[in-house]
């Protein structure tokens, strides 16, 4: 339960943190770090716009979203502390119940019968199923190394072998910030700052949605991104007392934020039909860390 | 035995009866005569879970030898989950057939191979002998054939029925081949000499043995690639015999190399790589070509293929479990195996059904035609997104549950230390993935296409929604795909005695209580009514907070175009289009384009043909050849008579001569020899 709340309070400010970089980098003073929060405290209070093609399916989708990412949240664990839903292969339930929510978000923009939206979705739908297999590779080689399957398991057991770990840890950060950025599709895929329609992919998909519904997908975005951060500070989080943990997490996740501020500044969105290389690039990095958890565990010999 | 001659005569008397009633009795009949065999059938399959063994043995005949019939854990799954999607599938189709009532004749011949096939699916999975065993085979491909061709007037529809019977032939006679060479050389037929056979004769020939028992049933099954029937026999056969064939019939070759593992009891690990691979190769190779396609019907049975390899990597995965002495690959490998085909089998046949009901109120297939259909058949379109949610895996429905358990099985199995196996794993897991993910993108495509959005061609008639005759047989599929997903541990219970089946041929003690102990599920289960949970939180705090707000409804927002049309939305052509390229050098499609030039340009068009690579090599190539070949020889056929009586006349000489060289020959050798 304490990941679950650690993850929301990392979220209310992580977004902020990662505008706030990108604007001081530009050499703007940019907007305050509660900035997105205010947006969906706002967006809550508004009235909502619905287009007279869609179904309730549009409706529901939000929340199922916003759903899934919390009950993706639940099996994070935290130092010690397990997460609430802990069990052999939760890590599958992790990206399958993501998936889910995925599945939602697309069928809602299939629902609006815009044009722009269906493209998006076409996009969201195939970048998310070349990223998947990063993942599960990722995850997969560290259940080799340690020998379990839960979350739980395989972070309180990492460090035991060898400093080796760490260094498996730093490639596994690179390959789970990336696929942060794939799954809300920030900087080098999509670029959520574009005004236009045609190259967008996540914000485009969420053209129609306004009011209470448009506040609960940024709020879930916002979520998954913490999501991930959470995950990369387990990677670093050894079995320390909670008053050097919790400052520890906050630490790496503002870490995280910053290298995601930094590396939007300065990078530009690839071309549409470049992104399934770099995505298959993660696939690779990820059987690297295979590579090297069979080394390891000499396999080899 | 009274069970079994009760069995017996309700079919022969329902398959007499039936043609003499009207058109509207036809049709319950053969709903009474299912259910009545179901319920005969269910009887001892129940009775076995509860620990007693129906077995039976029948004198025979001087050809086949004694008949053992039994029912064991295996045979007691697969017959209750025949049952149940041919219950379903018989409420269905009457109401679907009622559009047909005019056809009597066509109605008599389906509804009585309907009832054929149901009796001849339970014999199989009860049968103990070779030779009673094909005869039961034969009579189960023989009627799904005429199923299939119930609209034999279509051209189509006559051409994919002769391709299934085509190749469900081809599979006989690799079953032919095998039980034929255990017969001759343990002479006899009884399934106890198959077992014999593997420990007397020397590795390689068990395992030749079991490679030839494998591609027959992988014909029946739909393995990548003897797949090349099914995508032709679903679509053309109507809406509920396609549900049953995807759910039940093809599942039927899964139990028989299920059964014959459990009989040649030796080499899992070669035998299990094998499987592995073909099935890894079948699920993505059925993935990618499901993702392109504009029939809703030839999606779905692409699908099957990816479904039958999912089930197939279970298999391997225990096969490669009881090589390696690794328990829990064993017992997940087939528990998820097992799993996959009941769950494949609920939420396949739903989705058929409701195809069904789509095509009757649309009379069309196309996805690109379709759309905006959830507004004139909210029913329909509920009940086929949660059948589109379980068949990508997708939690809190059944389907996850199966990939859940091979995933863990897969886990479990990485911490074995041989590389070869490790590898395999890797490769297994990529494959799973990526079925995950295409399902997803496939599913989203069919369902969206299909019910969401505004229609993208007007239609003929106005689509209504299908009568509740027609949707009871869909929920009683759905409501067991919502409980298998928020009740896992009980269905891994049951699932307990078929899989102590495959685990005690490791030698391994079976514990009395249950092998598998398996705590993830139980949290899987709280999970998924979690997740129906917070869901319902959400849309509660969602409905507190909007339900005062200002609610104003205008049209789709056009990106500041203000004339769009429904023609302009995306399709589900253009929704896979950056998937097609990607995959266009693996699959094999046929695009036709006139683009759009010059000053006054001509209409545009944009045409793809997906065609499937591996029937071009396996299927059309030699058929080809063989036809060049055979061409050479046509000179034979002049059509004069004269000619035609020499041939029969130099036959019969060539026979009755022929023996006699031989002797001569045979023994001016031993003349020679002699001197």
């Amino acid at each position: 339960m304490l990941s679950f709340i650690l993850i929301i309070l990392a979220a209310s400010i992580f977004t902020g943190i990662v505008n706030r970089v990108r604007s001081l980098v530009s050499g703007r003073k940019g907007p305050g770090l509660f900035q997105p929060i205010r947006d969906v405290v706002r967006l809550f209070r508004k009235g909502s716009v619905y287009s007279d093609t869609c179904s309730w399916i549009f409706k529901l989708a939000p929340s199922v979203s916003m759903a899934t990412v919390l009950m993706a949240m639940l099996v994070i664990p935290f130092a010690r502390t397990k997460g609430v839903l802990s069990f052999e292969g939760d890590f599958v339930f992790f990206a399958y119940v993501l998936a889910l929510g995925k599945f939602f978000s697309i069928i809602a923009s299939w629902d609006t019968g815009n044009s722009f939206e269906g493209m998006g979705a076409s996009r969201e739908a195939l970048y998310s199923t070349l990223a998947e297999p990063a993942f599960f590779i990722l995850i997969g080689s560290f259940a080799m190394l340690t020998g379990y399957t839960s979350f739980y398991d395989i972070f309180r057991t990492l460090h035991f072998g060898s400093y080796i770990s760490y260094l498996l840890g730093l490639l596994a950060t690179f390959v789970l910030i990336t696929l942060a950025m794939i799954e809300n599709s920030r900087m080098p895929v999509d670029d959520p700052r574009t005004h236009l329609e045609l190259t967008m992919i996540h914000e485009v998909m969420i053209l129609d949605n306004s009011g209470f519904d448009l506040g609960l997908i940024l709020s879930t975005s916002y979520l998954k991104f913490a999501l991930y951060g959470a995950l990369i500070a387990n990677f670093f989080i050894d079995i320390m007392p909670w008053y050097i943990a919790i400052p520890s997490f906050f630490g790496i996740q503002f870490l995280v934020a910053i290298a995601v501020g930094i590396w939007e500044s300065f990078t530009a969105r690839f071309r549409m039909s470049h992104n399934p290389q770099f995505i298959f690039i993660l696939s690779s990095v990820s059987l690297l860390i295979f590579f090297g958890v069979m080394l390891v565990l000499h396999m080899f010999n | 035995m009274a069970l079994l001659i009760t069995f017996l005569a309700l079919t022969l008397s329902s398959v007499i009866l039936i043609p003499f009633f009207s058109a509207r009795w036809k049709g319950k009949l053969m709903i009474g005569t299912v259910l009545l065999n179901s319920v005969v059938s269910a009887i001892p399959a129940v009775q076995c879970f509860l620990g007693f063994d129906f077995r039976l043995t029948l004198p025979g005949s001087l050809v086949t030898g004694e008949i053992p019939v039994s029912m064991d854990a295996l045979s007691s799954w697969f017959v209750l989950l025949i049952n149940f999607t041919m219950l379903t599938g018989a409420f269905y189709g009457h109401s679907y057939l009622k559009a047909y009532r005019d056809q009597r004749n066509e109605l008599s011949v389906h509804h009585i191979a309907y009832v054929l096939v149901h009796a001849s699916l339970i014999s199989i999975c009860v049968l103990q002998n070779s030779m009673a065993f094909l005869i039961a085979w034969e009579i189960m491909a023989l009627s799904s054939f005429v199923l299939i061709i119930f609209e034999h007037l279509k051209h189509d529809t006559l051409k994919a029925g002769i391709n299934f019977l085509v190749q469900s032939h081809v599979s006989v006679l690799f079953l032919v081949l095998g039980f034929i060479w255990v017969g001759t050389s343990m002479n006899s037929f009884g399934f106890k000499a198959i077992s014999d056979f593997a420990l007397l004769q020397p590795h390689a020939s068990s395992l030749i043995l079991l490679i030839l028992f494998f591609i027959g049933f992988a014909i029946k099954a739909g393995f990548v690639p003897f797949h090349t029937w099914l995508p032709y026999a679903h679509p053309a056969a109507p809406a509920h015999v396609s549900g049953v064939m995807s759910g039940v019939i093809i599942k039927i070759g899964i139990y028989g190399i299920l059964r014959m593992l459990l009989l040649v009891r030796h080499d899992f690990i070669s035998i299990g790589y094998i499987i592995l691979i073909v099935s890894v190769i079948s699920g993505v190779y059925g993935v990618m070509l499901a993702t392109i396609q504009h029939n809703l019907k030839k999606l779905l049975a692409f699908h099957s293929i990816e479904n039958i390899g999912i089930i197939g990597m279970g298999i391997g995965l225990g096969c490669l479990g009881l090589g390696y002495g690794i328990m829990p690959l064993v017992v997940l490998g087939f528990a998820g195996a097992l799993l996959h085909t009941l769950n494949h089998s609920l939420f396949k046949s739903v989705l058929f059904y409701a195809s069904g009901n789509v095509y009757q109120a649309t009379h069309t297939m196309n996805l690109e035609r379709l759309g905006g259909l959830i507004k004139k058949m909210p029913k329909t379109s509920l009940v086929f997104l949660v059948a589109a949610m379980a068949i990508c895996g997708l939690p809190p429905f059944n389907g996850f549950i199966s990939e859940f358990l091979i995933y863990s099985g897969i886990l479990s199995g990485l911490k074995s230390a041989n590389l070869t196996l490790v590898w395999m794993l890797a490769f297994a897991i990529l494959g799973l993935v990526s079925i995950g993910g295409l399902a997803i993108m496939c599913f989203t495509k069919a369902f969206g296409s299909v019910f969401l959005g505004s229609p993208r061609q007007t239609l003929r008639s106005n689509p209504e929604e299908a009568g509740p005759l027609s949707l009871f047989p869909l929920y009683a599929g759905i409501l067991l795909i919502v409980l298998i997903g928020i009740f896992p541990s009980l269905v891994f219970q049951v699932l307990n005695k078929p899989v102590s089946q495959f685990v005690s041929i490791s030698g391994m003690p079976v514990q009395a209580e249950g092998l598998l102990s398996f705590p993830g599920l139980n949290w899987i289960g709280v999970a998924s009514a979690g997740i129906f949970g917070v869901v319902g939180i959400l849309m509660f705090i969602r409905w507190k907070v909007t339900h005062k707000r200002e609610i104003v409804t205008g049209p789709t927002w056009g990106c500041g175009y203000v004339a769009p049309n429904p023609r302009m939305q995306y399709t589900a052509s253009s929704y896979v289009r950056t998937y097609r390229k990607l995959a266009e050098p693996m699959l094999s499609i046929d695009v036709k384009k006139t683009e759009i030039s010059g000053i006054f340009p001509e209409v545009g068009k944009h045409e793809t043909h997906p065609y499937d690579k591996a029937e071009s090599w396996i299927i059309d190539f030699p058929v080809r050849q063989l036809q060049v070949f055979i061409n050479r020889f046509s000179f034979l056929q002049n059509g004069k008579l004269q000619v035609y009586i020499l041939y029969g006349v130099l036959f019969i000489s060539l026979i009755l001569i022929i023996p006699l060289v031989y002797d001569k020959i045979v023994s001016a050798i031993q003349l020679l020899n002699q001197m």
